[in-house]
């Protein structure tokens, strides 16, 4: 492992492997809370943040209980378990004690608990034989492409609000043809190649 | 045997983050007042915004401070303002229900400066050269308030200018904030008489860019019999304390600016009524004069 192994998880995560546009993880916090920037930018902290943690949480629980037990096939259920228990604690511990951060974050902490980027990112981690620090990083740059994605695509949905599009197209449907051609847009990054 | 196995362990993961949660929501717990979730109830719970607070959990939390008065939910009612009054333990302050009133009747009737063809809302076009109507007062039409009123009580009238129907309007005045010309006011629910232009122009400046403008003439002021009427800033505006509702400015109008309008024919007949009562008036007063003479 070295920094040059991290620096090529990160820009995976973010870019060539995104985990909206490319591996359609988390398609709903990303369709559903998309329609104001300032609340994407919310859900996108909160899911990093939380991305980071579960990697970290899931990849413990794997190495120094699953495994040893010869459990591995349990590692889905399991995980579910640990992201669901990791997110209420963090909710509650948020309320007490940085009750700023915890109103910044608001509803979208406890929506989290369901969003399969998560789960994703804890089953890619044990897939790609991750070590404890690869996994953290891929966490959380996984959740910061997931800020990217949903960023993007809330300003585009901002914008074509105000566009004159037929009847039929309005709202969700051009919502979800605006997210298809994103996608495109970045399978470009899928030759990028730096290290 | 290795079912087994696998359901202890993970039935000992499960408890094990059972009991910490369990601890950890004693450690961490957060004393909220009960009344907040009460007041939250009674709120409208559109979110509207119209109170200045963010959302209802916002207004909710600043009635309970004291910072904001019981009735600051427009939209929930009177009946809601008493059921916080309760909760809070303070008398309710019961205010006349109030709407909002969009004072533009101009719309297509306003003469347009040029063909506005960019993002269909009002405040983009205000944007290009001041916006596209040779009134710099009236309503564009292009709807922005419509989209934000979150009860659907706006449409854009037959005439191309928003209208507001009373019945649907909460008075969360979320259409105010949005409108760039800052056409749209509160106004009592009861009183049906409104002036229908904020055209500040004087007289022919006015008269040019609409057919329906206020010119500041001050005929309806001086009919009015409450003296309610003033003109104020080169237009009409009605004292909602004094106005009886009586019409009588609508039908002396000479620019169908103050709505109801009044219709040609109203019109024509209260001309009439108001020759009569001169003819007569003026009868009386050559016959008291006449009486009057002779005793001189």
């Amino acid at each position: 492992m070295s920094i040059t192994t991290l620096l090529s998880i990160s820009l995976g995560a973010i870019l060539t492997n995104n985990f909206i546009f490319s591996q359609f993880l988390g398609i709903c916090p990303f369709l559903g809370v998309s329609k104001k920037l300032d609340t994407a930018v919310g859900m996108g902290a909160a899911v990093t943040f939380v991305m980071g943690l579960a990697s970290a949480f899931t990849w413990a629980v794997n190495k120094f209980l699953l495994v040893p037990m010869e459990l591995e096939y349990m590692q889905t259920v399991a995980f579910i378990l640990v992201i669901a228990a990791l997110v209420q604690f963090v909710e509650m511990f948020l309320k007490k004690s940085i009750p700023a951060l915890y109103t910044a974050l608001g509803v979208y902490l406890p929506l989290i608990t369901t969003n399969c980027a998560v789960l994703g990112v804890a089953l890619l981690n044990i897939q790609n034989n991750y070590g404890f620090i690869e996994s953290v990083v891929y966490g959380i740059t996984g959740g910061l492409g997931f800020l990217l994605a949903i960023v993007l695509f809330a300003a585009v949905r901002e914008s074509i609000q105000f566009a004159e599009n037929p009847k039929c197209f309005d709202g969700f449907p051009i919502a979800l043809v605006t997210a298809g051609l994103m996608a495109l847009a970045f399978m470009g990054f899928s030759g990028l190649k730096v290290w | 045997m290795n079912i087994v196995f696998a359901v202890v362990v993970l039935g000992a993961l499960a408890l094990v983050f059972g009991l910490v949660l369990a601890i950890a929501a004693k450690v961490f717990e957060v004393k909220v007042d009960p009344r907040l979730p009460e007041i939250t109830e009674c709120l409208a719970g559109a979110n509207c915004g119209g109170c200045g607070y963010p959302g209802c959990a916002g207004c909710a939390e600043a009635i309970l401070a004291g910072k904001a008065p019981v009735n600051a939910c427009a939209p929930a009612g009177a009946e809601a303002a008493k059921k916080i009054a309760a909760i809070m333990g303070v008398e309710a302050v019961e205010g006349e229900p109030k709407v909002a009133y969009v004072r533009c009747n101009g719309g297509t009737n306003a003469k347009k400066r040029f063909e506005y063809r960019g993002v269909n809302d009002c405040i983009a076009a205000t944007k290009v050269a001041a916006g596209p109507l040779d009134c710099a007062f009236g309503c564009l039409g292009f709807g922005t308030c419509v989209k934000a009123c979150q009860f659907g009580a706006l449409t854009i009238g037959p005439n191309g200018a928003a209208v507001v129907d009373p019945e649907k309007c909460t008075d969360c005045m979320a259409c105010a904030s949005v409108c760039p010309r800052h056409l749209i006011v509160e106004v009592p629910k009861s009183k049906k008489v409104h002036v229908a232009c904020a055209n500040q122009d004087k007289g022919k400046a006015a008269m040019e860019v609409c057919s329906n403008s206020c010119i500041g003439c001050g005929l309806c002021q001086k009919e009015c019999k409450k003296d309610a009427i003033h003109v104020e800033n080169g237009v009409a505006v009605i004292d909602y304390d004094k106005c009886v509702g009586c019409k009588l400015c609508t039908k002396v109008c000479p620019r169908d600016a103050i709505s109801p309008v009044a219709t040609a024919e109203e019109k024509e007949k209260y001309k009439a009524i108001k020759k009569a009562q001169a003819e007569k008036a003026k009868a009386a007063a050559e016959a008291k004069a006449a009486e009057e003479a002779p005793a001189k």
